[in-house]
């Protein structure tokens, strides 16, 4: 069949070219149809692709060239592949994508790098594009790194400050360590499987006979327990989480469309997509699971406590992204591939709308990000309010907004896996986990948005006359996203309200149920609506305690933080972040600056600069003074040296010709 | 595909403008970048050479290719090398022009 696939990631990538080449010439207004237009573009031709998924043809494929070729060794062409699950990620990619394409036309209107803000963004959609649509490992890596390239660029956007280049190196770096892991996952996959196809690594026979087999090296370890820890670490890195979550929050330098189209609604959940792309293999390594399943809960807490006490609006809204994909590894290490993947596209929607209406006050208020310097806006903005509100209640999961079934469907993953046939104290401990969780979403959620929205204004005097509604593209990109956000549920209601879960079906993530008896079926219901009321009542506490405690019991809340004793530290915690990055600082940074200061000391100072570069001018130097006493001018002196010169050659050439020589 | 003789048009062309940019331009960074083009034509060409020539053997089909690794991880070493000395010229002269940079000469 005919397909057109290329066009999807060219058609942002010629926008990047024409506008990263001549840009600075166009002016913003042709700079903004082409950066617009190209993701529009490449989502008109996503959808008719994906109307051409019909039941019978499920996958379309393009061969556009054969790249490393060495025959019957490796063969990896350039070949992209456009399923289910890529077709859910393109949609997701370009039109949430286009949306915030939209809103920067209005959010970064007047800025002196507004051509080469467009050209990256349209690379980063590129790039993005690539990623999900790649056949192979080798080429989601030529995405996967160029993703982090873009990423890096935006974030250090305003690069004319100090702190936005260090927060983009820091992305960088991370991400790096990150990419190692992935690298390394690569190359056991050449080892063990002899190729890098998606077909080959998730055909579960070949699997099967990998996962008997050790790791290349490591005979302790299985082979594909160690290949897919490796690509979970990868993952960590791109996904922001522990141990690797410290670039997050401080990519929130970059401009704010940027944090939400990158850093909350796309790229950082490539590594959700990595592991749901290798379901199988996954699924393939229990240890590996758990880890995820560990790692995932852990992170959902810890992220969730430390956005308690951020007061920079963007650091809450990371903390919580950060949170968000603790919750889609959660869903995955629990094997519920489809949930993680139905909840990355629900936080895709309801994060965007955050990001974008926490961009839309920031812009009001004149670039002031810190929540303590706001306060009453609903009057001045309800427009913006209205969308922030519609947000918040669909990232608490309550019905009937996105966040709702698919966190809904998570925790139910998890509490199947506590309480259901062949449960484990391990997973009650991480359901408990994720369970508490959805709490502390829905408290510092609404914390943020009372902070912003409600209570006593403490807008600065000279800015107060100036905040006004966003108008136009930024507008329209909230409005967009609100109805994503209010709708988007729908698209995965599980059976027991009415519906067949479309989107796990359509991605073939979905793991049937239908094979159970009517007895199990039935238990399978009752647990399905206990932990649907039961993180209903969780979400809803969290909401109503938070609107208490920042505002009519404001009073409780400050003696509680202020006057005891474990209230106090757990604040210290918070606000400080965990010191995590205090940690690293220490543990990783200091000891390479160590290391570094003696290499620059022993090696290059005293080795080259001092022993090899001077010490051999020394050295020629005192030869040559030594040199230099013999000549003295003293002619008898001159004859002496010659004649024993001449003694000592006659005393050799005797001892030769006298035979001892021979 | 392509002949070897339109390959080799397009190795001596971005050789030469890699030779210009050296030559001719004054920031340190774009003559670096152009040291990078002329390592990358002659990749090209050495790739080129091989597929033609390369005779049946394994190594012998690759053996551009394998020497283009070659180039591209010492090209990879040079980088950094030159890039840091561009921190160091820049941390001590305030200045990536090449042609203010002439403290060496007597």
């Amino acid at each position: 069949m005919e397909t057109k696939l290329l066009w999807i990631p060219l058609l942002p990538f010629i926008g990047f070219l024409l506008n990263g080449m001549f840009g600075k010439k166009f002016g913003p207004r042709v700079v903004s149809w082409i950066g617009c237009l190209a993701p529009l573009g490449a989502l008109a031709v996503t959808y008719s692709s994906w109307k051409q998924l019909t039941g019978v043809v499920d996958r379309l494929d393009q061969v556009v060239f054969p790249w490393i070729w060495l025959e019957g060794i490796l063969e990896i062409p350039f070949k992209l592949t456009f399923d289910g699950l890529s077709a859910t990620m393109c949609l997701v990619i370009t039109g949430v994508g286009s949306l915030i394409h939209l809103y920067s036309i209005g959010y970064m209107r007047g800025d002196a790098g507004y051509h080469r803000y467009f050209a990256y963004l349209n690379l980063f959609t590129a790039f993005m594009l690539i990623l999900v649509l790649a056949d192979n490992l080798l080429l989601m890596f030529v995405g996967w790194e160029g993703v982090g390239l873009c990423s890096y660029l935006l974030i250090g956007f305003w690069f004319e400050d100090d702190a936005n280049c260090v927060a983009g190196k820091k992305a960088f770096i991370v991400n790096r360590i990150g990419d190692f892991g992935f690298l390394l996952g690569m190359f056991l996959c050449i080892v063990h499987f002899g190729s890098l196809d998606f077909g080959v690594l998730t055909d579960r026979e070949i699997i099967a006979g990998v996962a008997a087999s050790s790791a290349w090296g490591m005979p302790a370890v299985g082979a594909t327990t160690l290949i897919t820890l490796l690509f979970f670490f990868g993952a960590t890195g791109k996904s922001a989480q522990i141990p690797l979550h410290v670039w997050l929050p401080d990519a929130m330098a970059g401009p704010t469309p940027v944090s939400a189209l990158i850093h909350a609604a796309t790229m950082v959940t490539s590594g959700i997509y990595l592991c749901c792309r290798l379901m199988p293999l996954f699924e393939s390594s229990p240890v590996c699971m758990a880890v995820i399943a560990g790692i995932g809960a852990t992170t959902a807490l810890f992220a969730a406590f430390i956005a308690f006490s951020q007061n920079d609006i963007k650091k809450v809204l990371a903390y919580s992204t950060v949170s968000q994909l603790g919750y889609m590894f959660f869903a995955i290490g629990m094997g519920a591939f489809s949930a993680a993947l139905f909840h990355l596209v629900t936080h895709a929607f309801f994060k965007a709308l955050l990001f974008l209406g926490s961009g839309a006050v920031i812009h009001a208020m004149h670039h002031e990000q810190d929540m303590r310097k706001m306060g009453g806006l609903r009057k001045q903005l309800p427009f913006t309010h209205m969308m922030f509100l519609i947000g918040t209640l669909a990232i608490a999961g309550m019905p009937p907004f996105a966040g709702f079934f698919s966190k809904d469907e998570i925790l139910f993953s998890g509490f199947m896996n506590a309480f259901g046939e062949g449960a484990s104290g391990q997973a009650q401990i991480f359901w408990g986990i994720s369970f508490l969780t959805a709490g502390m979403t829905a408290f510092y959620m609404l914390r943020c948005l009372a902070l912003t929205f409600w209570g006593e204004s403490r807008v600065a005097p000279e800015t107060v006359n100036k905040v006004h509604e966003p108008g136009g593209w930024i507008a329209f990109a909230l409005f967009a996203l609100a109805i994503a956000s209010t709708v988007g549920g729908f698209l995965g209601v599980p059976a027991i309200l009415g519906g067949h879960n479309v989107i796990g079906h359509f991605t073939g993530l979905h793991v049937e149920t239908s094979g159970l008896s009517a007895a199990a079926l039935e238990t399978h219901h009752a647990m399905e609506w206990t932990s649907m009321i039961l993180s209903l009542v969780m979400a809803a506490g969290g909401l109503v305690l938070g609107y208490f405690f920042y505002g009519s019991l404001a009073d409780v809340r400050k003696s509680l933080t202020s006057e005891n004793p474990i209230g106090q530290r757990l604040r210290h915690l918070s606000g400080n972040k965990l010191f995590v990055d205090e940690l690293y600082h220490k543990v990783v940074v200091r000891p390479i600056e160590i290391l570094s200061w003696l290499l620059f000391f022993f090696i290059d100072r005293l080795l080259i600069d001092w022993i090899l570069v001077e010490g051999t001018a020394l050295v020629t130097r005192a030869t040559g003074d030594f040199f230099r006493r013999m000549q003295t001018g003293f002619i008898p002196g001159y004859l002496m040296t010659f004649g024993c010169g001449v003694l000592v050659l006659l005393y050799i050439l005797l001892n030769i010709l006298t035979g001892n020589g021979s | 595909m392509f002949s070897i003789t339109t390959i080799l048009y397009l190795t001596a062309s971005l050789f030469c403008i890699g030779i210009y940019g050296v030559l001719a331009r004054r920031n340190i960074i774009v003559v670096l970048m152009s040291l990078e083009l002329m390592l990358n034509a002659v990749n090209l060409a050495l790739v080129a050479f091989g597929r033609v020539h390369g005779t049946a053997s394994f190594a012998g089909e690759h053996s551009g290719q394998i020497f283009t690794l070659m180039v591209l991880a010492v090209a990879a070493a040079e980088a950094a090398i030159g890039l840091s000395l561009l921190l160091v010229i820049w941390r001590r002269w305030h200045s990536i022009d090449v042609r203010k940079l002439s403290r060496m000469s007597g």
